[in-house]
């Protein structure tokens, strides 16, 4: 979807402020929300894309001014209560009122930890032959899909060069439109700065992105 | 009478003006279903859905707003009970995690990995093949998840890494992003002008050095590797790990100067 969080290359934001000795969580309730989704993300009920789509859809005044932590948790319940794994009164309550669902992998203790903050493999054996190899001239394909999708909007209508390939990656476009994971092509894709940004752009720099194989085309 | 709106949505009350639900839905910028009576308190919830505030709730959250805890507090530990009384989570897995990225998972484990490669030729040919399998390989660092690109600086190239469209971020090697990471000023400048996102971290490369910046837009991580200093010739790894700060690895800083830490 054309959202909010497409951001690269939009103007306004300001100044970049790192914060000295930065702690990983300001408020106790980021970890605990952080904690929640590592948890819950372990039900397997929505894949990472599915958990992407649902921030992106969130509304852009809602995006702009929850921070990074209050958009996970409103994420959480969003998808907690759309797979009927709570209910909104029980939100609204603050307390269980119902018996919860029979989760398949059981409930999450500390022996899941381990696997819950260890990332996944997105890797898939490749159902076709790659159609592009390293160093093809290549278009980010002009699309604007409705729904979830990875290939961000500076990149769309440009001509780039293939610079890696990854094998095939589940498909965040499918998988987060719950059509399962259609594995496909993964390939870095690096453009000259001048071809996304125009004739006045940093002539020394390069910008990457990682491309699924129906993002692009043979130019 | 003032009708009291609370967004499960936003986790705030909406602003005094926001009375009924075709206001509610200009304040949030969307189109919400035609709702009930107007009148009576209700709650949005995170799926759009509109409902009324139970009397019982509507007490227990005004009553809530009294005390010292921040709404978002509130809101997350209502959550939590939640999640732990209908038998999906233990509490102390919860504690675990939160102890696991404030203790164990940091950009200690990464610098580890930036001194294995100044020292050892071999790690850093391997490391820059299959950065997942090299790093798996290290006794002192264990397993980590697949996808991990390393991509090193030289006096030629300086290699940024950004997620333009969430956080994508190495955390297996470097733990959770930091705010500014995450920010929208990053996010968006990084693609197009990162000379002046470098001047935000008081960084100026030559003009004549290329830069190269990755947008993690798929499951594939990266992770910089800085160049070392000159002058650190047979620094023991313990020094040279304090020349690795978090930033030199993400690209938006330089190994620190030797007398920096000498």
């Amino acid at each position: 979807m054309d959202g909010v969080h497409d951001m690269g290359g939009m103007d306004g934001f300001g100044k970049i402020e790192p914060e000295r000795n930065e702690p990983v969580f300001h408020h106790r309730w980021e970890g605990r929300v952080l904690a929640m989704s590592r948890a819950i993300g372990f039900f397997r009920a929505w894949t990472i894309d599915t958990s992407r789509y649902v921030v992106e859809s969130l509304s852009p005044s809602i995006y702009f001014t929850s921070s990074y932590y209050e958009k996970w948790f409103l994420r959480n319940v969003r998808l907690l209560i759309d797979r009927g794994l709570i209910d909104a009164d029980e939100v609204a309550a603050g307390r269980a009122l119902r018996p919860g669902q029979i989760l398949s992998r059981g409930r999450f203790t500390l022996a899941d930890v381990e696997q819950a903050t260890r990332r996944g493999s997105y890797g898939r054996p490749a159902p076709a032959p790659a159609k592009f190899k390293v160093g093809d001239r290549v278009r980010a394909k002009n699309i604007h899909p409705a729904t979830h999708t990875r290939l961000p909007r500076y990149a769309r209508g440009h001509v780039g060069i293939v610079e890696r390939v990854h094998g095939a990656h589940v498909f965040p476009d499918s998988a987060a439109a719950g059509k399962g994971e259609d594995p496909q092509w993964l390939y870095t894709v690096r453009f000259d700065a001048q071809e996304l940004w125009g004739a006045d752009a940093d002539s020394k720099l390069k910008v990457s992105i990682e491309a699924f194989e129906p993002y692009l085309e043979h130019v | 009478m003032a009708i009291k709106v609370w967004l499960a949505e936003t986790g705030r009350h909406a602003p005094a003006n926001v009375k009924c639900f075709q206001s509610v839905g200009d304040w949030l910028g969307r189109r919400l279903p035609a709702g009930p009576d107007p009148h009576l308190p209700f709650l949005l919830d995170a799926a759009g859905g509109v409902r009324y505030i139970s009397p019982m709730a509507a007490h227990n959250h005004d009553h809530e707003e009294g005390s010292n805890l921040s709404e978002m507090e509130l809101r997350v530990r209502a959550l939590e009970t939640i999640l732990v009384e209908k038998g999906y989570v233990e509490t102390a897995a919860l504690d675990r995690i939160i102890e696991l990225y404030e203790t164990k998972i940091g950009p200690h484990i990464g610098a580890q990995v930036i001194v294995k490669a100044w020292t050892d030729p071999s790690f850093r040919q391997s490391l820059l093949q299959d950065a997942s399998k090299a790093v798996s390989a290290l006794a002192e660092v264990g397993r980590v998840g697949d996808h991990l690109i390393a991509v090193e600086n030289t006096p030629e190239v300086h290699n940024m890494v950004v997620c333009t469209l969430c956080s994508c971020y190495p955390t297996d090697v470097l733990g959770l992003p930091p705010t500014w990471y995450k920010s929208f000023a990053y996010r968006s400048r990084v693609v197009k002008e990162p000379r002046t996102v470098l001047a935000d971290f008081g960084v100026t490369l030559p003009v004549e050095t290329e830069i190269r910046v990755w947008d993690s837009t798929a499951e594939t991580r990266f992770l910089v590797v800085p160049m070392r200093p000159a002058g650190t010739e047979g620094w023991s790894e313990a020094q040279l790990a304090k020349l690795i700060t978090r930033d030199s690895m993400i690209g938006a800083g330089l190994a620190k100067n030797p007398s920096e830490v000498a």
